[in-house]
């Protein structure tokens, strides 16, 4: 083995350390049992404690709609970007990353403030979060679509598409999206881990998420909130491997070097 | 294997076509008549406002002001889509997500046709260009020629009225671009498609068009076949765009222009000092100690050589002769430079 091999090698032990250390601690921590035993108590209870499995539900419903909602929005604005105003795109992401500067407790006060006077299934719902978490979610997501159309002649297919006879609805649907399947994917999985993850504006809005019930039942029971928030992140997880599978498997294409 | 003549070729009527981009006129009041079945090439030097016109053809870029007639239906604004006609694009353009015979059905499935049905008939074009065998290959598997003659049976499956074809050879090797430009003008022929082809290159175009409309700075400069455009160009930018000139000072008199000593006919009149464009093979050459000109280089290039001399004045001079009648030219030599009387173009003198 080369000295470089090595070097990598160990460099790569410590940074998987270094993010693998805390994860394996709550989770020993999540199975401690009476005295110096461990045991899967914690995590057979954790389904039916009070609130639990609602907040798990309107966390996935949350996730799921800040997804739809997001690459509705996004893919055509991105594209429509690349494709007419591509003078915009600088401006566009200095927009988009607006949500990293803006604290929570602004961005909460903002939207209580705004709608104030908004219809009851939008004021006070969780619709109103998930719209919080597309606007949240935009720093990732632009760039994960501008990059992904930048890597396509976006363009050239679009123009081709259009003089096959194709309409713009044919040319977003037939061949940008096709061809950002990769770029979606990685927005879908951004979107919904910011979605299933994110506490302070729930909080601060009052929501009930599972961060939010997993903060409260930490109160009375460390090791009920490490579960459930190792749950989150396993959720994550599997959602992302789910993803990355379908998408492998719907991806045709070889890609080959040219 | 299907003979595919189309029988939807329009003619093309193209009058006062402007378009600026800012202070720029990338087209600046273009007239020109294409008739159904032509093949014809826009050709001029990068910037000349050719692509441009084309994408007017096309719907992809608008007009300012101007009208585009096809097969007598007045199509200016009428959206890209809507126009029934295709394009084949430098870029190749295929959709990388498709395999070759899924690119070619791609106009046919907008167009509601079954998928039996278009896949054979996706096969049927991809066998007319020669790739019946690689339908099911996605473009990242194919070579830059293949791709291009994919994107070739892609424009025509939908069997369109016109044919728009934008520089498609310019990313191709040398070889492949010769025998694609050969084939090109083999299925515009046999289909009788209405085409309008871009390129910068006079070789393409000389060798493939009915007729080239030179164009330079967004106008049209010349309209002809290609012998028209090469033997009588009408301008001096013509001229000098089309085959090689040499560039030698004369004295204009109305009809005529003394040059090195040689009267010839003016193809537009004119007075006092000029340059007088010759082309090289209008070049005579005859062995003179006492002659007018000194051979610096000779280069042989097969069937024709080339041979390089100065004139006494200092301007260099360059003929294209026959090998055969070089062969008694040295370098070095001593050559009396005479030109065929023909009319010549004339500019300002430098």
């Amino acid at each position: 083995m080369t000295r470089r091999k090595v070097f990598g090698g160990v460099f790569l032990a410590l940074v998987g350390l270094y993010f693998l250390l805390p994860l394996a601690a709550a989770i020993e921590f999540s199975l401690r049992d009476v005295g110096d035993t461990h045991s899967l108590e914690v995590w057979k209870t954790l389904f039916q404690q009070d609130g639990f499995v609602t907040n798990l539900l309107t966390s996935l419903k949350l996730a799921l709609g800040t997804v739809a909602l997001t690459l509705l929005i996004m893919v055509p604005t991105v594209t429509l970007i690349h494709l007419r105003m591509p003078q915009f795109r600088r401006t566009m992401e200095a927009i988009c990353v607006l949500p990293l500067a803006i604290p929570a407790v602004v961005l909460a006060n903002g939207v209580f403030v705004a709608f104030q006077g908004a219809p009851p299934w939008l004021n006070g719902t969780p619709v109103i979060l998930c719209l919080e978490y597309v606007v949240l979610s935009l720093p990732f997501t632009y760039r994960a679509l501008d990059a992904g159309l930048s890597a396509i002649p976006v363009v050239a297919l679009v123009e081709a598409s259009r003089t096959l006879g194709g309409g713009w609805a044919t040319a977003l649907l037939r061949v940008v999206v096709p061809n950002l399947r990769t770029a979606i994917l990685n927005v879908s999985i951004l979107a919904a881990a910011l979605a299933l993850g994110e506490f302070t504006l729930a909080s601060l809005l009052l929501m009930d998420t599972l961060p939010v019930w997993t903060v409260s039942a930490g109160q009375s029971n460390g090791a009920v909130a490490t579960a459930a928030s190792m749950l989150i992140l396993i959720v994550s997880w599997v959602l992302l491997l789910v993803m990355s599978v379908l998408s492998r498997r719907r991806s045709r294409t070889p890609r080959r070097s040219r | 294997m299907t003979v595919l003549i189309n029988e939807k070729a329009a003619s093309i009527s193209l009058t006062g076509i402007t378009r600026s981009y800012g202070a720029v006129r990338a087209v600046d009041g273009l007239d020109l008549e294409i008739a159904s079945g032509e093949l014809i090439s826009l050709l001029g030097p990068s910037g000349c406002g050719k692509t441009t016109a084309l994408r007017i053809i096309a719907g992809l870029e608008q007009t300012d002001s101007g009208t585009v007639v096809v097969g007598g239906k007045d199509i200016t604004r009428t959206p890209a889509n809507k126009r029934d006609m295709s394009m084949v694009f430098q870029s190749y353009s295929l959709f990388p997500h498709l395999s070759a015979a899924d690119n070619v059905a791609f106009g046919l499935r907008l167009r509601g046709v079954k998928p039996a049905v278009r896949r054979r008939r996706a096969i049927e074009l991809l066998e007319l260009v020669s790739l019946d065998h690689h339908a099911d290959r996605y473009p990242s598997e194919l070579s830059g020629g293949q791709q291009q003659r994919v994107a070739l049976a892609r424009a025509l499956a939908v069997e369109p009225k016109v044919l728009l074809l934008d520089e498609p050879l310019s990313a191709l090797d040398a070889k492949v671009r010769i025998q694609l430009r050969d084939e090109i003008r083999t299925l515009q022929r046999r289909l009788g498609i209405t085409t309008v082809f871009v390129t910068h290159d006079q070789e393409e175009a000389l060798s493939m068009s009915d007729r080239i409309a030179v164009m330079s700075n967004g106008r049209l400069e010349q309209c002809g076949s290609p012998a028209e455009i090469y033997s009588r160009p009408a301008t001096p930018f013509v001229a000098e765009f089309i085959g090689s000139m040499n560039h030698v000072p004369g004295i204009a008199d109305g009809a005529t222009v003394t040059v090195s000593g040689s009267r010839l006919p003016l193809s537009v009149p004119g007075s006092g000092a000029v340059t007088v464009l010759i082309r090289p093979e209008a070049v005579r050459l005859t062995d003179d100690p006492n002659g007018n000109t000194t051979i610096t280089t000779i280069s042989f290039r097969g069937p024709v050589t080339r041979v390089i001399g100065r004139l006494d004045d200092g301007t260099p001079i360059t003929a294209d002769l026959p090998s055969v009648q070089a062969a008694s030219f040295a370098e070095g030599g001593r050559v009396h430079v005479t030109y065929a009387e023909e009319p010549v173009l004339t500019k300002a003198a430098d």
